[in-house]
């Protein structure tokens, strides 16, 4: 077996992947530091306070974001529960389903929108609602929230199904369960840590998704995402920098249980 | 025993209830033929052995009785029904599959009353049946554990409590002793007939292990190319082989060409070159001509001079403890091996040396290509 390339050797490695590092993560240090900043400024620093997480919760805009985050945890739990089921049956019928007439096209649509700028899914969905005559506002958010949080959800758990073999569904059947109840019983239980990841990822994705949500939110409504950039066009606050910080705690969060999660299921194997 | 198995079997086929009917069942993927018409009777209380090489069918046809597969024409019947259009879970056959397949998220105790769960026997009950059926494989105290916490062996034993614990009226099994080392293999082909033995429920067997099939079937079906090339109970199998394909791969042989001179009442006169005209079992339909006969290793013995029917050069001997292997050479240059029983009055042959060989009477056969 010839010697494996050590990547580390190429030249300017080191300097590359410094660069990398710094220009992802640096301004995410900055904006978490700089919210515990003591003083008003976003450039200066006037000691350490956790006066800006106290705004966010009692401040004069502690109404808007208040609303704004039970407005996102909420259609992002939806959402995410919603397109979790949808990509579980799809997934059974992509990978279970044998060949079936339509399956290439039929994994084209579930994974369009990994491919289709955002932007114009959200000029789409908004022409669409238009056209339908549908007015914009919490639902309009859900439906489009479910539609691109399908592929998400559905990547980990068709990836765990993969793993599984049919002889346990085949059992079950020959044990004199019915099609329902092999899955219901045998199928969903050894699939459930991709369920649960495709989940955590779907909600994270729901959670923080902006373009598409400014698009079809209509009048008077607000995500956290919209909220955080209404309050930003009319100045950079550390009360922003806070919130943030909580979002990415949040996000950071779900990532890694999603990844644990899938992780375990893999070794219980 | 063997004669009187033979009888009871050659003589009750026809009486004895059938436990499975396979009528001309074809099975295609798409144009390939897995199974080309093949036509088998099981026997109600038979340890019934599919035998043949990966690729015969074998598997496909115990998948087409379980229901995992739909037969693309001809009828499975099961003690008399029709059962090829139903699912797997209206079908009163239960599997045991290669790789066990046990429920990894249940415990031993769950997979083993699943069966009965789902077919609506109460908790009590089936929670006594299974207790009984862990009995029986000697599991009582691994109830509680994961089917991961086990050893292979115990995992196999587990895979057979499930599918014996709803009661079917056919046991279907997969290769299921593929998996285990050597010597719980053996234990467990024992164990395997016991069970069959003591539980009455039919046994169908999947193996491409001849040993395996030879020590636990009533009766084998040998299997090759989609089609079944012989049944028989394992003495027949071995002992009479009706084609070459059977002859060879039944154990081992010395497969060897010969000219037919004449052939009469199931007998024919065979000549070998290089040694005296033999007399061979021979099927009734044989004409004349050149052919092949299969003589087995352990048929022939060492003989004197005037005795000896054939003789053969040695060049290699392999010790193999209970037995000698004489790897050797017939005056036409065919190979011809020999198996000695290694008693204390055996000498070592050495190699190179011209020995005379005695074949038993009734040793030879003749055999359809």
């Amino acid at each position: 077996m010839a010697a494996r390339t050590d990547i580390r050797r190429y030249m300017g490695f080191g300097a590359l992947t410094a660069l990398c590092l710094t220009v992802l993560y640096v301004p995410l240090i900055v904006v978490a530091v700089y919210s515990f900043n003591a003083s008003r400024s976003i450039t200066a620093w006037g000691g350490f306070s956790t006066h800006w997480y106290v705004d966010v919760f009692v401040g004069p805009e502690a109404p808007i974001f208040r609303a704004a985050a039970w407005n996102s945890i909420s259609i992002a739990f939806l959402a995410s529960t919603a397109a979790t089921v949808i990509a579980v049956a799809a997934a059974v019928a992509m990978v279970r389903g044998g060949r079936f007439r339509g399956r290439q096209t039929s994994f084209a649509i579930i994974s369009l929108p990994l491919m289709v700028p955002e932007i114009v899914i959200a000029v789409a969905t908004l022409i669409f609602f238009t056209t339908i005559g549908v007015r914009t506002g919490y639902g309009t958010i859900l439906i489009a929230h479910i539609t691109f949080c399908i592929p998400f959800a559905y990547l980990p758990i068709s990836a765990r199904l993969q793993g599984i073999e049919d002889t346990y569904e085949l059992a079950a059947r020959d044990l004199y369960a019915t099609r329902w109840q092999a899955f219901r019983l045998i199928l969903l239980p050894l699939m459930m840590p991709g369920v649960i990841s495709g989940w955590l990822l779907a909600f994270i994705i729901s959670l923080d998704d902006f373009i598409i949500t400014n698009f079809v939110k209509g009048a008077g409504m607000e995500t956290l995402p919209t909220a955080i950039f209404g309050s930003v066009k009319q100045g950079i606050k550390p009360n922003i920098m806070a919130i943030s910080t909580l979002m990415l705690a949040v996000s950071v969060i779900f990532v890694t249980l999603s990844y644990l999660i899938n992780r375990i299921g893999q070794k219980a194997r | 025993m063997g004669l009187v198995q033979t009888e009871k079997l050659g003589n009750c086929g026809s009486l004895q209830r059938e436990a499975v009917g396979i009528k001309r069942v074809v099975k295609c993927y798409g144009s390939f033929e897995a199974l080309k018409g093949v036509s088998l009777s099981i026997a109600d209380n038979e340890f019934f052995t599919l035998l043949g090489p990966s690729g015969c069918g074998k598997t496909t046809l115990l998948r087409s009785i379980a229901g995992f597969e739909d037969v693309t024409e001809g009828e499975i019947a099961l003690y008399g029904l029709d059962i090829a259009a139903l699912p797997p879970e209206q079908r009163p056959v239960n599997t045991v599959f290669q790789q066990y397949a046990l429920f990894p998220h249940m415990s031993v105790r769950e997979n083993v009353a699943f069966g009965l769960r789902m077919k609506g026997v109460a908790q009590a009950e089936r929670q006594a049946r299974a207790a009984e059926m862990l009995e029986m494989v000697h599991l009582s105290e691994f109830g509680d554990r994961l089917p991961s916490q086990l050893s292979g062996g115990q995992q196999q034993r587990v895979a057979l409590a499930r599918a014996l614990a709803p009661r079917p009226r056919v046991l279907l099994l997969d290769e299921p002793l593929s998996a285990l080392d050597l010597k719980l293999r053996q234990a467990m082909r024992v164990e395997l007939k016991q069970l069959q033995e003591t539980t009455g429920i039919t046994f169908v067997f999947v193996t491409h292990d001849q040993e395996e099939a030879l020590a636990m079937s009533d009766r084998i079906a040998v299997m090759s190319a989609g089609e079944v090339q012989q049944v028989g109970d394992p003495r027949t199998i071995y002992e009479a082989p009706v084609n070459r394909f059977v002859a060879e791969f039944i154990g081992e042989t010395n497969v060897l060409p010969v000219t037919v001179s004449d052939v009469s009442a199931g007998r024919a006169r065979v000549a070998l070159a290089g040694c005296r005209d033999l007399i061979a079992q021979a099927p009734e339909d044989l004409s004349p001509g050149a052919h092949h006969v299969s003589i087995r290793p352990e048929r022939l013995s060492l003989a004197d001079g005037g005795e000896a029917d054939l003789t053969a050069r040695v060049e290699r001997v392999v010790y193999l403890g209970t037995d000698l292997q004489l790897l050797a050479c017939l005056p036409n240059g065919a190979s011809l091996t020999v198996r000695l029983q290694n008693t204390a009055r055996t000498s070592l042959p050495l190699q190179g040396q011209e020995l005379g060989f005695q074949i038993e009477e009734g040793a030879v056969r003749l055999l359809v290509d």
